[in-house]
């Protein structure tokens, strides 16, 4: 009998259908992966699961027993946790009291922090974790950190254990050793739900594969069926070369070429780069690589220590993004809700908003009927799907938010484009949409540099791609030398 | 457009109520005086919408009123021709707007604390000023006076003060930069969300630097009426309070503090709420001890009102969208 399962689930937000009738379930001893691709619904399914969200219908089962989950609470009680792929803990506590956080031992009404104390000793053993409970949560490298919430877990008798993209931050040897305390659970029968993005990891540890493609079960592989590629047919539910439908542009000359940069988060390394008018450039790197900072540093978001930005060959200074739009740079941010849109104006208003000022007559005065005019052409080109164009942008689903954030940058026909996760959290109809107009603009000699942790997006649209360790370049590798191996050596640091 | 009709019905049920419980309430005097307050307090209260908007806060406008208060007095005494005096008193509250904006853009501190710091030092420094004595016209200056208390007769005994037009201009130009040109475009999308604003390349800096001026340099305007008006100015009370009256119009009439929301429009009818509301106490013989405390129920009422009306609405739109 399942540990725990999961029957029918459905879950629809504003906008998009996130599951569709999922089934899950896992036994104890266990480790089960699920995988798909961003917007493929795991997160929602984990989020269910863990009582974060509820499911519009579906049972959820624990041991034969139907269960209401419905409150994170209930869901301890139930023996789930969820490890979150960002950590939640207070960096001004020490690891003896993020661990025992709501639910202190007391005597007399203050906190027993001998007991805090000796419990952390030995949840902290448990695991085979060689740290002080007295060390501030904040100081730990963020291995040690993941480690802790691992650690705090299972010191509420959770035995079945949800990990989000566990290693996503992690070094190498900190994945090696969250992979130990792994095997070390699924030994002492505890039920380990295991979602990443990477593969490997996942051909390595899974006993089991469950595939979700958006926001349905698209498949299981058992032990002996799992496989790299076997994997990615699922996960994408067609051909992958047919999926990106890459083709290779004549590469014209340097548009943006970055010389001896130093990014101030990282002020030892020298960046040096270009990228070419109709070349589509990829940087891959694991989480903390230093991607997002190079890109803010190139958009004038944060200044560099030193070195140059050389835009079609003349130098540059960028110090705030109105003198990279001025450059003819465009960056689609991370975080589409908090960077990318102004979730409570309208669809018209946030693809307005960059080019505002070409719309100002005498005296600061604005053309609004143009520019709505304008806008909403850009929503018909993009094919945003909108009841109008005044429509709030909150209520569009993630794939149509992100072509408006797309569309408040083309309508300025940027030379050089800078994407930072340009397809997180967007289903595959949205994302081949994007990869579409991201070809598109290559084509029309544009200079396109993203950054991505996809692998498989890397994979299947950069023409090269530079590799980031630790705000270091540490390859720089041409179509034809791509693979994830390659990747993966040089993100994780070590030398080509 | 909701808000604006919710806070018009709130002003016209004090109106009505209190017609019907004090008949003498709408004497042409009386219609008047309102008018002529909630000018005033209009004026300073669209000042501090602009700074809402960006989600800051300034609490430094009656300190300001009472400052160029006893200034403009004293100016004219040391001998200043009036338009001198009037330009530079205008001058110094438009340098203090940029003051507190550059030291909450440029040094990043709190809005919060900036303008309490301004509260606490104009207040200070026009008392030290004047040793406390109380500053006035006398009855000079009366031409001066009557941008505050003239009136433009509109026949019937029925006549509007001068601070009513002057407010109706305030309004319109307020109006049209917040809707119509780029920078209210901008002053609105920052106060949703800072982030995205600077990410789409506005100088979002430059913007609410922009607003601490527009508000600072109202208050000053603002204070010049207040001072022409009374004729009297107090340098310990003048003005007192005056920022939480200007704060409290502008929430009522549809900013959030949150910032990004607000209309000139509801600015100005929650200003002549404020203005009805005190009228009506001291005319429908409420004990006047009370006038706080009702004030403070009927905003509080109404933010409530407002606040479970717009759950109702966005639980609707969820339903709609499921």
């Amino acid at each position: 009998m399942a540990l725990l399962a999961a029957r029918g689930i459905s879950k629809r937000f504003p906008g998009v259908l996130a599951l569709d009738a999922v089934d899950m379930a896992v036994e104890a001893g266990e480790v089960l992966a699920v995988i798909g691709e961003n917007g493929a619904g795991k997160s929602t399914l984990m989020k269910i699961l863990a009582g974060i969200e509820t499911p519009d219908s579906g049972q959820i089962v624990r041991e034969g027993q139907p269960v209401q989950i419905g409150s994170p609470r209930r869901a301890a009680a139930l023996g789930i946790a969820l490890i979150h792929q960002e950590l939640n803990f207070c960096a001004n506590l020490s690891v003896a009291a993020n661990l025992y956080l709501g639910r202190e031992p007391q005597q007399w009404g203050l906190i027993d922090r001998a007991a805090v104390r000796a419990g952390a000793v030995q949840a902290l053993a448990q695991l085979g974790l060689e740290m002080s409970p007295d060390a501030l949560m904040g100081d730990l490298p963020i291995g040690h950190q993941q480690l802790v919430e691992i650690a705090k877990a299972l010191s509420t008798k959770a035995r079945i254990l949800i990990m989000d993209e566990p290693t996503s931050s992690l070094t190498n040897q900190e994945a090696e050793a969250l992979f130990a305390v792994i095997h070390q659970l699924r030994a002492c029968g505890v039920a380990i739900v295991y979602i990443s993005h990477r593969l490997g990891e996942v051909e390595a540890l899974a006993d089991r594969v469950l595939v979700l493609c958006d926001g349905k079960n698209a498949g299981e592989l058992a032990r002996a069926e799992v496989s790299h590629d076997a994997m990615v047919a699922k996960m994408v539910g067609r051909d992958v070369a047919q999926y990106y439908a890459h083709q290779a542009h004549p590469a014209g000359d340097i548009a943006l070429q970055a010389e001896d940069l130093v990014v101030p988060a990282w002020p030892e390394h020298r960046l040096n780069f270009a990228v070419r008018r109709g070349q589509l450039v990829g940087i891959a790197g694991l989480v903390g690589a230093g991607r997002t900072e190079l890109l803010e540093v190139l958009f004038g978001l944060v200044p560099a220590l030193s070195g140059r930005v050389l835009i079609d060959g003349a130098p540059r200074a960028i110090r705030s993004p109105a003198d990279a739009i001025g450059a003819g740079l465009a960056l689609v941010p991370e975080d589409r809700k908090q960077q990318g849109l102004i979730l409570e104006m309208t669809v018209r208003a946030n693809v307005g908003l960059p080019g505002l000022r070409r719309y100002r007559r005498v005296g600061g005065w604005a053309n609004f009927a143009r520019q709505a005019a304008d806008a909403d052409q850009m929503i018909e080109r993009l094919a945003i799907r909108t009841p109008g164009p005044a429509q709030i942008a909150q209520y569009l689903s993630g794939g149509n938010q992100q072509k408006v954030v797309l569309g408040k940058w083309l309508a300025l026909a940027p030379r050089v484009l800078l994407l930072d996760e340009p397809t997180r959290g967007i289903d595959i109809g949205a994302k081949q949409a994007i990869y579409r107009l991201m070809e598109e603009l290559a084509a029309s000699g544009v200079a396109v540099l993203f950054a991505s942790s996809e692998l498989e997006e890397i994979l299947g649209m950069a023409d090269e791609v530079l590799v980031m360790h630790e705000g270091r370049i540490t390859g720089q590798l041409q179509r034809a030398a791509l693979s994830e191996e390659a990747i993966m050596s040089l993100a994780t640091g070590k030398a080509a | 457009m909701k808000k604006i009709l919710g806070i018009l019905g709130l002003l016209l049920a004090i109106f009505v109520v209190t017609w019907v419980v004090e008949p003498k309430f709408v004497s042409a005097y009386n219609l008047q005086n309102i008018i002529r307050w909630t000018s005033l307090f209009g004026i300073i209260s669209i000042g501090v919408a602009f700074v809402i908007i960006t989600g800051g806060i300034d609490l430094s406008i009656g300190s300001l009123i009472g400052l160029v208060g006893c200034l403009l007095p004293m100016l004219l005494a040391a001998g200043y021709a009036p338009v001198a005096a009037l330009v530079l008193v205008v001058a110094l509250s438009l340098a203090i707007g940029l003051m507190h904006g550059l030291l909450i853009t440029r040094l990043g501190l709190q809005p919060f604390v900036v303008t309490l710091c301004g509260l606490l030092f104009y207040r200070g420094f026009a008392r030290w000023l004047t040793e406390d004595q109380i500053q006035g016209f006398g009855s000079s200056y009366e031409g001066l006076r009557q941008l505050a208390i003239g009136k433009v007769a509109l026949g019937g005994g029925f006549a509007l003060p001068i601070p009513f037009f002057l407010l109706l201009l305030a309004g319109v130009l307020a109006a049209l930069f917040l809707n119509r040109t780029i920078w209210g475009r901008y002053l609105l999308a920052l106060g949703r969300n800072e982030t995205a604003a600077r990410y789409s390349g506005i100088q979002i800096e430059r913007m609410k630097v922009l607003a601490y001026v527009l508000c600072s340099g109202t208050a000053g305007l603002g204070g010049v009426l207040f001072a022409l008006d009374v004729n009297s100015v107090q340098p310990a009370a003048h003005g007192n309070f005056y920022e939480l009256y200007a704060i409290a119009a502008a929430v009522l009439g549809g900013c959030s503090l949150r910032g990004g929301e607000g209309s000139i429009l509801g600015v100005v009818i929650g200003a002549a709420v404020m203005r009805l509301l005190y009228n009506a106490i001291n005319v429908s013989g409420i004990p006047t001890q009370l006038e706080f405390a009702i004030i403070g129920a009927v905003i509080l009422a109404g933010v409530i009102a407002d606040e479970l009306i717009r759950r109702v609405a966005s639980r609707r739109k969820a339903g709609r969208g499921a």
